[in-house]
């Protein structure tokens, strides 16, 4: 599967990334990641020069790296500062740095050309770094392809059927979307708009609402890696007022960044942020262990689909059908792409 | 929400709504035009075609549409 390159891709969250050395790799290549003395995040190509052995493997001495089999010690720019006994380096003795980005709680690598990297053009999700709203989450390594998860999360209509119990209800599956896809953007845009639904556990729990709900579920899709599900929930037949805060609804703004880690593995990251209950703990766990447990429910069946795909031939036979609409645009735009490395579209 | 109209507002938008109580798709290109399906590879091929196939109108469709346009 193609990835598409000259792009910013969440490479860890903040929190994961520290004075020790953190190894991850995006669209197959592998990376070390780790902060200065100072605190800003770096990330290096996690092969030493000279015998390719891995430098997440060896140690921070202040803020440069000591490879752990021959001493090769690389700056935060990836330049060798030291190799053991003699005095002449190299003039091609250098790891390739990154393009990093601390960014809404995430780390942004760029992978690509670095000259094309430019940290305007990356997507926000701010309800992660802001004190009105308290955040869960979690990352979960996926056995495979990230298209299967862009085809997953585009349509929520399987909620029904494989999260019955935590968010999955009749009405996800029975209730028309709208599709919008912004092609100078490159955004997709989702919205399903229930009237009248059963409450599932997830939110009558963390809300403490009785009986049937008004349930909007808004996707905005910011291929390659930021997905945004945008989720109010309410009391049956209350809608926002025609001005000022929709004050009467409970809000939780659902994130996921899907990192193509190799061909077949995936690194999904997950973040549930809310506007409720932000101070109640007993919340937190409580929405922790069920997105958590909803994430892993995928994972299980993502990873059956990879080993169900991987054994097709090229160009296997699929059948779309109106549930598809936001998934096909997304198919789209990231085939776009990987075909030009741009967002923008030919015209 | 009305059956044109939604969230994002750049120039060119494509929309697919489908409508409720049936199994039918209408797809909105950017320039006004439209059309229905039953399903939603044939209407991503014909909104994507644009400008083929998308007949100008007489009158001028709403919402952001630059170009007025009538159902092809």
């Amino acid at each position: 599967m193609a990835f598409a390159r000259d792009q910013w891709y969440v490479a860890a969250y903040g929190s994961e990334v520290g004075r020790g050395l953190l190894a991850r790799t995006v669209l197959g290549e592998p990376l070390v990641l780790y902060r200065t003395g100072a605190g800003a995040a770096v990330a290096l190509a996690d092969r030493c020069v000279h015998r390719r052995y891995p430098l997440s493997e060896s140690r921070l001495d202040g803020d440069t790296i000591v490879c752990g089999y021959h001493g090769f010690t690389y700056d935060p720019t990836g330049a060798c500062v030291f190799v053991p006994g003699q005095q002449r380096i190299p003039r091609t003795a250098r790891v390739t740095s990154y393009p990093v980005v601390e960014q809404d709680s995430f780390i942004w690598v760029w992978i690509g050309d670095r000259d094309r990297a430019d940290p305007a053009t990356i997507p926000r999700a701010p309800w992660l770094a802001d004190p009105g709203y308290a955040v869960v989450r979690g990352m979960a390594p996926l056995n495979a392809r990230y298209g299967l998860l862009v085809d997953n999360l585009m349509d929520l209509s399987h909620e029904t059927y494989l999260h019955g119990g935590y968010i999955g209800t009749p009405e996800v599956a029975n209730t028309p979307i709208t599709t919008e896809v912004d092609e100078d953007r490159g955004i997709v845009y989702v919205s399903r708009h229930m009237d009248d639904a059963e409450c599932p556990p997830f939110y009558a729990r963390s809300t403490g609402i009785q009986g049937r709900i008004t349930r909007w579920q808004d996707i905005e899709y910011h291929p390659p890696c930021l997905y945004l599900l945008h989720s109010r929930i309410a009391p049956r037949g209350v809608h926002p007022p025609a001005e000022g805060e929709d004050s009467a609804a409970f809000h939780a703004e659902i994130v996921y960044a899907i990192t193509p880690s190799t061909e077949h593995t995936t690194y999904d990251f997950w973040a549930v942020a809310r506007d409720f209950a932000i101070d109640d703990e007993s919340v937190s766990e409580y929405l922790h262990h069920s997105n958590h447990t909803v994430v892993m429910q995928d994972v299980t069946a993502l990873n059956i689909l990879e080993q169900v795909i991987a054994a097709e031939p090229d160009r296997y036979q699929e059948l779309s059908i109106n549930i598809d609409t936001g998934g096909l645009a997304a198919r789209r735009l990231l085939a776009r792409m990987v075909g030009s490395g741009t967002v923008g579209a030919a015209r | 929400m009305s059956s044109r109209a939604g969230v994002l507002t750049g120039q060119r938008v494509y929309r697919i709504h489908w409508l409720p109580g049936t199994d039918t798709l209408r797809g909105v290109c950017h320039c006004g035009a439209e059309r229905v399906a039953e399903e939603p590879v044939e209407l991503w091929q014909w909104l994507l075609a644009h400008p083929q196939g998308h007949r100008a109108a007489a009158v001028p469709a709403p919402g952001p549409a630059r170009r007025p346009a009538v159902r092809a």
